[in-house]
């Protein structure tokens, strides 16, 4: 495998006297899909917010692709090509679906410049437009592009949190449960769409769905009451007595 | 899970501001109704009414200038006064140091309020709701009683000026006169703010009065539009001020007053938060009534607060709001 794109050293976060992370270690190699499962409460969501900047780590570092990150604030990350979706979706409601991805899409400074412009309409630039129906199309919303996102069904917010995420044009994509909520079908058309991905993005997935995670995984981590406990191929990590009796119990029995 | 063609809602534009060629052309209408006023007033042996509609257009302009930064960029400050203060005192104390041209006073009232916003928009955009509400008032009521206490610049009284500002050949001691430059200066600032809100810059601000977060999550830089939004606001309500002090010879501070940042949002709020036109059609009807109402009765203000209770319960959205929804609503039935 290829080197590490993103590198978690010692990073720990408490809230008030709650350990949330301790001196958790781990890498995302360009490339994989990377899974993080672990019980409710055991710090995934707080590690998300560590890597895309929502919260600062009390200690340790981030490196992303090879640079100190730790200090750098959301935006900045994004632009250093870090993309997150949230665990409760976080669309502009009010705003079309094709409204919502041009701004992802023209919020990619490297390809269309700063966003202080203040006299050309963006309707005019046809080419965030185009690029934003493409994406659109990719996740499965083709024809919906007029609709208020606040309209859309629950699956479909869905799926448009992963354009907006898609369009910044990440390396790393942080998913956070990107199929809670929605339906078996809806489900399955997210993990294609993942697998369809395929090695041009990285991937650090937080996902309860364990055939989407044995799925698609290239390798896991196990995160318990804020501890690493292991990380391995999908086969090692069935395989580890400690995560059979911290976690997975039957659950590991999949076809 | 496509559906049929028919069972597609309509285009929605949703909450992001789009301007019909309608509505243009209807904006320019009125524009030229404006500019033929005073020839008409002037006819109908009515000139003095030309002095009122200015200070109207002035306070249009200043509540316009304020909605771009309450209606676009989603940041409900209570201080406007002090910007509108600022452009007028610089006027005046420019004025009695000597310097009478306007073109020299009035870009550095326009300069200082953005000046002075700048600093107040770093201390207080931090914060969000309540707490930015209550931090801006508190700068401006900082300035309002630094003002009242400089008894060189007048103090209490205020700052009158001896005569207008020169403005090259125009003679803007003619109330006509002023009162067109006084609209030109609206209508430009009405163009300006039009073309940032369809530009690159206008999109995001309205996108992150409608989810900040997510926007920081698309890697903008939040707090600098919100600090340029602020900034602009401030400046147009600079050159509102300096306006209004050439329109009343006076710089008083009643103008950096918390009264003076309530009346400007409630003109806001009652025109509509985030129309373009919002601003202006709430300085006309709140100054129209209380010029009607004043003439029947003292007692005016209470007359004019159940008005606005109607108002705010009939059109939640504003006046201007609502008058789109009828016209959209009249299209439709054609």
């Amino acid at each position: 495998m290829s080197e590490a794109l993103l590198q978690i050293a010692g990073v720990s976060r408490s809230f008030g006297g709650v350990h949330a992370l301790s001196d958790v270690s781990l890498d995302v190699v360009a490339g994989e899909v990377h899974a993080l499962i672990g019980p409710n409460g055991a710090g995934k969501t707080t590690l998300i917010h560590q890597i895309s900047g929502m919260q600062r780590p009390d200690a340790g570092k981030i490196l992303f692709a090879g640079k100190d990150i730790t200090r750098l604030s959301m935006h900045e990350r994004v632009a250093a090509g870090i993309a997150r979706s949230w665990q409760i979706t976080n669309v502009f409601l009010r705003l079309s679906a094709l409204d919502n991805v041009c701004l992802a899409v023209q919020g990619r400074q490297r390809d269309w410049g700063s966003s202080f412009r203040f006299w050309r309409p963006v309707d005019a630039e046809r080419r965030i437009a185009e690029e934003a129906h493409s994406w659109l199309a990719e996740v499965g919303l083709a024809g919906r592009e007029q609709v208020l996102a606040g309209s859309l069904a629950h699956g479909e917010q869905r799926q448009l949190e992963l354009a907006l995420a898609l369009a910044t044009g990440p390396s790393l994509l942080l998913l956070d449960e990107p199929m809670a909520g929605m339906g078996p079908e809806e489900s399955t058309q997210v993990v294609e769409l993942i697998e369809h991905l395929g090695r041009s993005v990285s991937i650090l997935l937080v996902e309860h769905d364990m055939d989407a995670v044995f799925r698609l995984a290239d390798r896991i981590s196990v995160l318990v009451g804020g501890r690493l406990l292991c990380t391995g191929t999908p086969d090692e990590v069935r395989a580890n007595p400690e995560v059979r009796s911290a976690y997975l119990g039957e659950v590991t029995n999949t076809p | 899970m496509a559906l049929p063609e028919s069972a597609r809602p309509p285009q929605q534009s949703g909450a992001l501001y789009r301007q019909t060629a309608m509505r243009r052309y209807l904006a320019l209408a009125v524009l030229s109704a404006l500019a033929a006023l005073p020839l008409v007033l002037e006819a109908l042996d009515q000139s003095f009414y030309i002095s009122f509609v200015a200070r109207v257009l002035i306070f249009a302009l200043a509540a316009t200038s304020l909605n771009f930064i309450v209606g676009f960029g989603g940041m409900v400050a209570f201080g406007h006064a002090a910007f509108f203060g600022a452009g007028a005192y610089t006027v005046a104390i420019l004025m009695e140091a000597g310097v009478v041209s306007a073109f020299i006073s009035w870009p550095l009232a326009v300069g200082v309020a953005a000046l002075l916003s700048l600093g107040i928009g770093l201390a207080s955009l931090r914060t969000r709701g309540v707490y930015f509400i209550m931090i801006t008032l508190a700068f401006a009521q900082m300035i309002f009683y630094l003002f009242v206490s400089l008894k060189h610049w007048g103090g209490d009284d205020g700052l009158s000026l001896l005569s207008r500002s020169a403005f090259g050949g125009l003679d803007l001691k003619d109330d006509a006169v002023f009162y067109w430059l006084v609209l030109a200066c609206l209508a430009a600032a009405l163009f300006l703010l039009d073309r940032l809100a369809h530009a690159r810059f206008g999109r995001v601000l309205q996108a992150i009065r409608e989810n900040e977060s997510r926007m920081e999550g698309l890697g903008y830089p939040v707090m600098r539009y919100k600090l340029l939004c602020f900034v602009i606001g401030a400046a147009l309500a600079g050159l509102a001020g300096a306006l209004l002090a050439n329109h009343s010879q006076l710089a008083s501070p009643n103008l950096l007053h918390w009264t003076q940042s309530g009346t400007l949002l409630v003109m806001v709020i009652v025109g509509g938060v985030g129309s373009l036109y919002g601003g202006v059609v709430g300085a006309v009807v709140l100054l129209l009534l209380e010029e009607l109402l004043s003439g029947f009765t003292n007692h005016w203000h209470l007359v004019l607060g159940l008005i606005l209770l109607v108002v705010v319960f009939r059109a939640p959205k504003g006046i201007a709001a609502y008058t789109h929804a009828l016209f959209r609503r009249g299209q439709e039935r054609e």
